[in-house]
């Protein structure tokens, strides 16, 4: 066993054109291009991608699921921020 | 067609079926979990370029042999892959340095096969020099990698180098095969391709801090059939099924 | 990272679980769901590692040029798999160094069927209808897992298996369809492999030491006896098409309870073989070790590689 480790990496596949990058797994790798190959030869053997992301693990900074409440339940009653709040004639395509 | 057609053909299939089965050794037994897996897209793509290739090669000849027939009931001295691509896989070192070897050949000769009169092949080549440009990409990474990593590395790295090199000669040794293909236009002139292999490799192995070795050992004879004794072992294994249970379908 | 405890966290971790809802990374957890997963995630990515090592020992072997590219890519995907696992598990705060010294040195188990050599071409048949087509069944019924990314990774996973059980079952196909030799060599490999297939299951609910807990909290979210009894249902009717006959004298349809009854399962043997005792125990954590051990010194190139590349950006940019 090695005594340093393989940093970890998130990966990143654009599907198709047009379509955002998607997080779809990760891997380890010891430098950006020894990612990028494996983020290919690992995540894109069915076709399932045209361009990759790679992203070290660790600058990745999350929310806490602590925060939840506090990040996201305030939004709950701004529910004039969607078209549906709003009274107007149906007919006249708004 | 002509023979000298079928024999091209078929040493680019012999050489894309043992490297791939060279490779396909790996399996399960890569240095870490991420390189299983390339290591195995590897050897795939060789696979497949070798089921082309014999295919083709057996529509050359016309006796109605398929990829089956020409891979697995073919005898050692039939065979006319490159001495290279049969030696046993060694270390890490010694798959990555071998495989870097023949993935700058392989990229440069099928650009310029892209261009072949034979359409077929023409066609194979448009695939296979997209897969050979990846494969050039990370197994150039590699040698860098390895070269100039540890002292380990380095070390092992230099004696893959030292034992390989001497049977890169053969590669671009052009015979009356090559001579007929390229006045045909089928196949690129060899010594071309040497030309641009020596220039890359040169530069690479500079940066990977590895010195070419100056000494004068080559060995070749793998296209008339005379091969090293690995081979022999190595076609016992792949065949056996074929060879102890004649004419079935699997 | 351990996710820091808060009030009410247990309820809404509970909660959560109730409403069917995935638990993810940074969410609070009890520590024994948390152990629970690493446990099972981690011997699941064991079992597809050691599981390339079966019918990788045929790929060099494979019959035909088609075989042989398929063949490569059905292993290759048990890599990816392993990968795919290994990774969710990481998110629970545990490395992939860890969980594979956990393997070798015998602390983490994997499934016991790879314990079995893979003797002939048939096995590969074998391995892909049956050992595919059991954990098929069970990796389906994992993808409704309470963990998030361990149910990502399993949707994953069935998505790219498909082809793996009817890849072997092909292989059957054209060996049953052969000559009386290739046909004998299909039964020979269904007769080994049929029982320590029904294993892979695990022990019966009754006895199972994680079961209750984990369907509580639903990690799985069917019995071992439940998938069992779905698997022999569906290898019946397969084998009846090869024209071979599945080893058990026992085995029936039972109208009553609308599924087929099957013989009673050597539960020493499953002891055994799970304690080290198969014929394989050793050569397959032997395999594992030499990979890991003759891969060290590639790995430190690769970090010493990076640090040079990493430093001479540094000088580069000065």
């Amino acid at each position: 066993m090695s005594a340093r480790r393989l940093p970890l990496w998130e990966v990143f596949i654009r599907s198709r054109r047009g379509l955002d990058h998607k997080h779809v797994g990760s891997l380890h790798a010891a430098d950006p291009e020894q990612a990028m190959q494996a983020a290919r030869d690992t995540y894109t053997r069915r076709q399932e991608g045209v361009s990759i992301w790679i992203v070290r693990a660790e600058d990745i900074h999350a929310s806490q699921s602590d925060d939840a409440q506090a990040f996201f339940d305030p939004a709950e009653d701004k529910v004039y921020r969607h078209p549906t709040f709003y009274d107007v004639p149906e007919d006249l395509k708004l | 067609m002509s023979n000298a057609h079928f024999s091209y053909v078929l040493r680019l299939g012999d050489n894309a079926l043992i490297i791939g089965q060279r490779l396909s050794e790996w399996c399960g037994h890569s240095p870490f979990l991420e390189e299983d897996i390339a290591m195995a897209n590897t050897a795939l793509d060789h696979v497949g370029r070798a089921r082309m290739l014999l295919t083709h090669a057996g529509d050359l000849e016309g006796a109605g042999r398929d990829e089956d027939q020409l891979a697995y009931l073919r005898d050692e001295r039939e065979f006319c892959n490159v001495l290279l691509c049969e030696l046993p896989i060694g270390d890490f070192a010694f798959t990555l340095m071998r495989q870097y070897l023949l993935d700058v050949y392989h990229l440069h000769l099928f650009e310029a096969l892209c261009r072949s009169q034979d359409e077929v092949l023409a066609g194979i080549a448009a695939k296979a020099v997209k897969e050979s440009s990846y494969h050039c990409r990370r197994s150039a990474e590699w040698v860098c990698r390895l070269g100039d990593g540890t002292d380990e590395s380095h070390r092992r790295m230099q004696s893959a180098l030292d034992e390989l090199w001497g049977y890169t000669d053969e590669i671009f040794a052009a015979d009356a095969v090559d001579e007929a293909m390229r006045a045909q236009g089928i196949a690129p002139p060899l010594a071309e391709l040497e030309r641009l292999w020596r220039a890359d490799v040169e530069a690479l192995l500079a940066r990977a801090t590895l010195s070419v070795p100056d000494d004068n050992w080559r060995a070749s004879g793998g296209r008339e059939g005379i091969h090293t004794e690995h081979m022999g072992v190595l076609l016992a294994e792949m065949q056996v099924l074929q060879r102890s249970h004649p004419g079935l379908a699997w | 990272m351990p996710p820091i405890s808060s009030p009410g966290a247990e309820a809404r971790f509970d909660a959560t679980i109730a409403a069917e809802e995935k638990i993810e990374p940074r969410d609070w957890m009890p520590e024994k769901y948390r152990r629970n997963l690493v446990r099972q995630i981690s011997q699941h990515a064991h079992s597809e590692v050691v599981g390339q090592l079966p019918e990788g020992n045929w790929i060099t072997r494979a019959p035909t040029l088609r075989r042989k590219a398929t063949l490569l890519a059905k292993v290759q995907d048990e890599a990816g798999h392993g990968l795919y696992l290994y990774s969710a598990a990481e998110t629970l705060g545990v490395s992939r160094e860890q969980m594979q010294d956990d393997l070798l040195s015998g602390r983490a188990k994997y499934a016991s069927i790879f314990n079995y050599p893979s003797l002939t071409w048939a096995d590969v048949g074998a391995i892909g209808w049956l050992v595919d087509g059991a954990a098929i069944v069970n990796q389906i019924s994992l993808c409704r897992t309470s963990y998030g990314p361990y149910a990502r990774a399993l949707v994953r996973i069935c998505k790219e298996e498909s082809f793996h059980m009817r890849q072997g079952f092909e292989i059957m196909q054209t060996l049953c369809g052969g000559t009386s030799e290739q046909k004998a060599m299909a039964q020979d490999a269904l007769d080994r492999w049929w029982w320590p297939t029904l294993m892979m299951f695990g022990p019966h609910d009754a006895e199972s030491a994680h079961s209750q807990q984990s369907m509580q909290w639903k990690i799985k979210r069917q019995s071992n006896d439940e998938l069992r009894q779905k698997f022999v249902d569906q290898s019946v009717a397969q084998a009846e098409h090869l024209g071979l006959v599945l080893p058990d004298s026992d085995l029936k349809w039972n109208a009553a309870r609308d599924h087929y009854d099957f013989g009673a399962i050597d539960w020493d043997e499953f002891q055994r073989v799970l304690n080290g005792g198969g014929h394989c125990n050793r050569s397959r954590i032997k395999a594992r070790r030499d990979a890991d051990q003759d891969g060290e010194w590639v790995r430190e190139a690769m970090l010493t590689y990076a640090d040079k590349q990493r430093a001479r950006a540094v000088e580069d940019a000065a």
